[in-house]
């Protein structure tokens, strides 16, 4: 797979290729935040905070700037900062994605900015929910790789091919921002969701597996994947641009494919 | 107070930590303690690749790969330490691969297998193929393999459990001469449950600690915020020393400003260094290897291009990573995330446009010590029976003072698999050892501080302060004035965090209180740095003192230990007590280390 690169020249024009960095612009917002700890009440309630950021902030950093400089009580689950754990799902402008990967300068900051904990899961404080029911339907359909026979003594191998027929869904980080922007879940907590089929996909397709009809068994169930209604706001949401609606759509053909 | 009994308790759960599961769980009872969900690990963020002679796409061998990583870490490295790892690479790549692992391949279906600073062919002749990787999400995919394989073994988690204190006993032991020591023995783990407030006690005949690094002492660093070294400040507190923690390795290419990491996958993919004059300058520092040198190497150059006045942009303070040259189609496959982040967080399109990075702290080569069944020592001649330790927590030490990249990875399935298997087999044929009368006293009193204080501190003002003195003072140059600077610094703020106040006092995922707990850790193991730094007068792998530039085996060639003792003192500060142990060595001596 590896090509080799050219050799690249001693020394270029800068001039000619530009090269990132530039003032940063500054501006304050309003940060509006969907506040919720039985400890105190058990009503949510919105709080503003008004923040001075920069142009290179995200909206993970407007969030810290509120717990370490004005209210240490906000509560939120993050920590890579770069898109990478899958911590930080939140609703922002009512679209769910991950703070550490919004830009403030990318959101309209004339009007307040809404952050909220995503739905369909139990609030347990703040923007924190109770992620256990998601990683229940991840674990139910069998999410690692089951391959018969003897196993190879020396090193097994994989087409480039089949290698590549399931990458898309190997980039998941389990952020559930697709699972619950799902309309379907929000109203059946019950329904798999669409992680739990992406995940499912990546093992269906792999050519090394050979589960692919238990996993296929288990989503053919009342809960599985004919709940969806293809409504796309779980590839809008996916934050690392996985098709989700397409993943699901090929494991109901192969649902349909294996009964015939 | 609730007490839960198994025979292993592993603390982390990235890659090292469920590396040791899968093996502990197999054998033993086991429990997974991680403060964070374990697929929300640091481990997921490696991206570059995983290194193993496999010699898939051209010859190469263990003992090449056992040399290089001597070398790079300038013969600081435990010479039997090295050569496990590398020859056990193999199969840990391998094992991986049955496991699920999706690896980038070779058109025949091998593993894929490109370059990577400092690894080489035959001793040092030219740079060799040796990191298997996926893309550049190599660490995700590790992380998602792993945790997929807990599930298929039934692992069990206890997530958001943060551990804050081990509990031991010292027994009265003799040693063959006759003489006594008190010999150190675990007893468990305290932890803290976040979503509830409350504490359990973990009994346990084995405990291996995997609880990762502590980058975040650092301003500008590729870590995690949740990296604050708990696991190595857990174990400083309660006697056990830190090992060579003078070294830190400063990697190229963060983002500027943000410390965002751009894998050296980019140079292994052929992406070079510019100045602002354009010039290619790691041609003049390592002419052979150029900007594949090793990290500490790199990261030097690219500060003193900026100090001589070379650096680009407004305030000319970062150097830029060029990948124009590339075609790219090959940058789309095989560098998809990092060239999303410069897009995302810099605006700067890399198929056109340099990148502008800068060294970003990236990963603590010392640690925990350990040997090299992942044993913790209580000194230099004792372990402790059924303490262990593995990955970035951990020094056993194969990364000396500089480690290659892919090297970590790597020392995380090896050494995990290791530590977990000991553990578990440890406690196979040991007693539980009794707890002490009151397992929850220090650990109670810890957090009653932070929540009951009423100062006027706040936590992210004093954390803020510490990161900004250690980039200043403890980067990749040093002298002994700027160490000294940082050492009063962390004073000063130890005397503030004892004016703190936290303003969450409730019970539920109070994150206000563990952030204030963190950065007790940080301060202390800032400490810890400084100090070996300032005792360290030598420039070897990561730590360069300006003051003395060269590299001095015969004061040197030894591990720093820095040990928590009350009535010692170390440089000036109390509290602290400072030994050497010797490096191993098996058949590589010295040498000079160019490229
Ligand atoms: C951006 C980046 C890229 C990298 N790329 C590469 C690469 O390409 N190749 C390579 O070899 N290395 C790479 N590294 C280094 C390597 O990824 C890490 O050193 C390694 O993954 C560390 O693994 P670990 O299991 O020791 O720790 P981590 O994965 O950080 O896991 C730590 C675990 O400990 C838990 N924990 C921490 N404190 C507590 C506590 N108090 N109580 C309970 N649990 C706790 C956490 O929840 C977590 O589960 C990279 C590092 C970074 C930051
Ligand atoms: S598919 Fe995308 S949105 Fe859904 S959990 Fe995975 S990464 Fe998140
Ligand atoms: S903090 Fe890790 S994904 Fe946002």
């Amino acid at each position: 797979m590896s090509t080799e690169a050219v050799e690249p020249a001693s020394k270029i024009d800068l001039a000619a290729v530009g090269g990132g960095g530039g003032e940063i612009p500054q501006f304050d917002i309003t940060l509006r935040v969907r506040r919720y700890n039985p400890e105190v009440s058990e009503e949510a309630e919105w709080e503003d905070f008004t923040l001075t950021m920069f142009g290179t902030d995200r909206v993970l950093d407007a969030l810290h700037k509120v717990k370490w400089e004005h209210d240490g009580s906000l509560s939120f689950r993050r920590s890579c900062a770069h898109g990478i754990c899958g911590s930080d799902a939140m609703r922002i402008n009512g679209r769910n994605r991950l703070a550490c990967k919004t830009l403030l300068k990318d959101l309209d900051t004339s009007k307040p900015i809404t952050v909220e904990a995503i739905k369909g899961l139990p609030v347990e404080k703040d923007l924190i929910v109770d992620m256990e029911p998601f990683f229940q339907s991840y674990r139910e359909i069998m999410p690692f790789l089951v391959s018969k026979g003897h196993e190879p003594s020396g090193e097994r191998y994989q087409s480039p091919e089949d290698r590549e027929r399931y990458d898309d869904t190997t980039k998941c980080i389990l952020c559930a921002a697709c699972t619950s922007s799902c309309p379907v879940f929000w109203t059946d907590g019950q329904y798999f969701g669409p992680a739990a089929i992406v995940n499912a996909h990546r093992f269906i397709f792999d050519s090394r597996d050979d589960a692919g009809d238990m996993r296929l068994e288990i989503l053919n169930d009342k809960e599985g994947v004919w709940r969806c209604r293809t409504t796309f706001n779980c590839t809008e949401a996916c934050p690392r641009g996985i098709q989700v609606t397409k993943a699901i759509a090929e494991v109901k053909q192969a649902v349909l494919a294996r009964s015939m | 107070m609730q007490v839960h009994k198994y025979d292993v308790v592993i603390v982390g759960a990235g890659g090292a930590g469920m590396r040791a599961a899968i093996e502990s769980g197999q054998r033993a009872h086991t429990a997974v303690l991680t403060k964070l969900y374990p697929t929300r690990s640091h481990t997921g963020a490696a991206q570059g690749g995983m290194c193993a002679a496999l010699a898939n796409v051209e010859e190469d061998n263990w003992e090449w790969h056992t040399f290089d990583t001597i070398k790079g870490g300038d013969y600081l490295v435990d010479q039997d330490a090295a050569e496990i790892m590398a020859k056990e690479a193999i199969d840990a790549v391998l094992d991986l691969e049955k496991m699920g692992l999706p690896f980038n391949r070779t058109p025949e279906g091998k593993i894929d297998q490109r370059r990577f600073g400092g690894h080489t062919r035959d001793h040092g002749k030219a740079p060799v193929r040796r990191a298997c990787y996926a893309a550049d999400r190599t660490g995700h995919m590790i992380l998602q393999t792993l945790y997929q394989n807990c599930v298929k073994h039934n692992v069990e988690f206890y997530n958001e459990y943060y551990a804050l204190d081990l509990l031991t006993v010292e027994e009265e032991a003799t040693r063959e001469d006759g003489s006594t020591y008190l010999q150190k023995r675990v007893a468990g783990v305290v932890s803290y449950d976040l979503a509830t407030g409350e504490l359990h006690v973990f009994q346990a005949k084995s405990v291996v600690f995997a609880s990762g690094g502590a980058g975040k002492v650092f301003k500008t660093t590729s870590n995690a915020h949740t990296l604050t070294g708990d696991g190595m400040g857990i174990a400083f507190r309660r006697g056990i020393p830190l090992e060579d923690m003078e070294f830190v390795q400063f990697h190229p290419t963060g983002l500027a400003g943000l410390g965002i990491l751009l894998s050296e996958a980019a140079r292994g993919e052929g992406g070079i260094l510019r100045n602002s004059e354009g010039e290619r300058f790691m041609e003049r520092y390592a002419p052979t290897i150029k900007d594949l040198a090793p990290r500490d190497i790199v990261a030097r150059s690219m500060a003193n291009e900026v100090r001589e006045g070379r650096g680009c942009g407004p305030d000319k303070d970062y150097v830029l990573l060029d990948l124009t040259h590339l075609e790219p189609a090959h940058i789309d496959a095989k560098l998809p995330d990092i060239t999303e982040f410069a897009r995302t967080y810099l605006g700067v399109e890399p198929y056109t446009e340099p990148v502008p990075v800068f060294p970003t702290a990236h990963y603590v080569m010392g640690g925990v010590p350990t040997n090299i069944q992942g044993e913790v020592h209580q000194d230099n001649d004792h372990t402790i029976p059924g303490l262990y330790a593995a990955g970035e927590v951990a020094c056993v030490s194969v990364h000396g003072s500089n480690r290659l990249g892919t090297n970590s990875l790597l020392d995380i399935n090896v050494f995990g698999k290791r530590a977990g298997t000991y553990a578990a087999e440890y406690a196979k044929t040991a007693d539980f050892v009794d707890l002490p009368e009151n397992p929850l006293v220090e650990t109670q009193a810890l957090l009653d501080n932070v929540r009951q204080a009423d100062g006027t501190e706040r936590i992210a003002a004093i954390r803020k302060d510490l990161q900004d003195t250690m980039d200043a003072n403890m980067q990749v140059f040093r002298t002994g004035d700027t160490i000294k600077k940082a050492v009063k610094d962390i004073e000063g703020l130890r005397e503030r965090y004892a004016n703190i106040s936290i303003q969450d006092k409730g019970k539920r995922f109070n994150l206000d209180l563990l952030e204030a707990v963190e950065l007790g850790f940080l301060l202390d193991l800032a400490e810890v740095m400084s100090v070996s730094a300032l005792g360290r007068e030598e420039s070897r792998g990561g730590h360069f003192r300006e003051d003395f530039p060269d590299r001095d085996d015969e004061r040197f060639m030894k591990h720093s230990m820095v040990y928590k003792d009350e009535t010692a003192e170390m440089q000036g500060i109390k509290g602290l007590r400072f030994d050497t142990k010797p490096v191993t060595f098996t058949r590589y001596q010295p040498m000079e280390r160019k490229y």
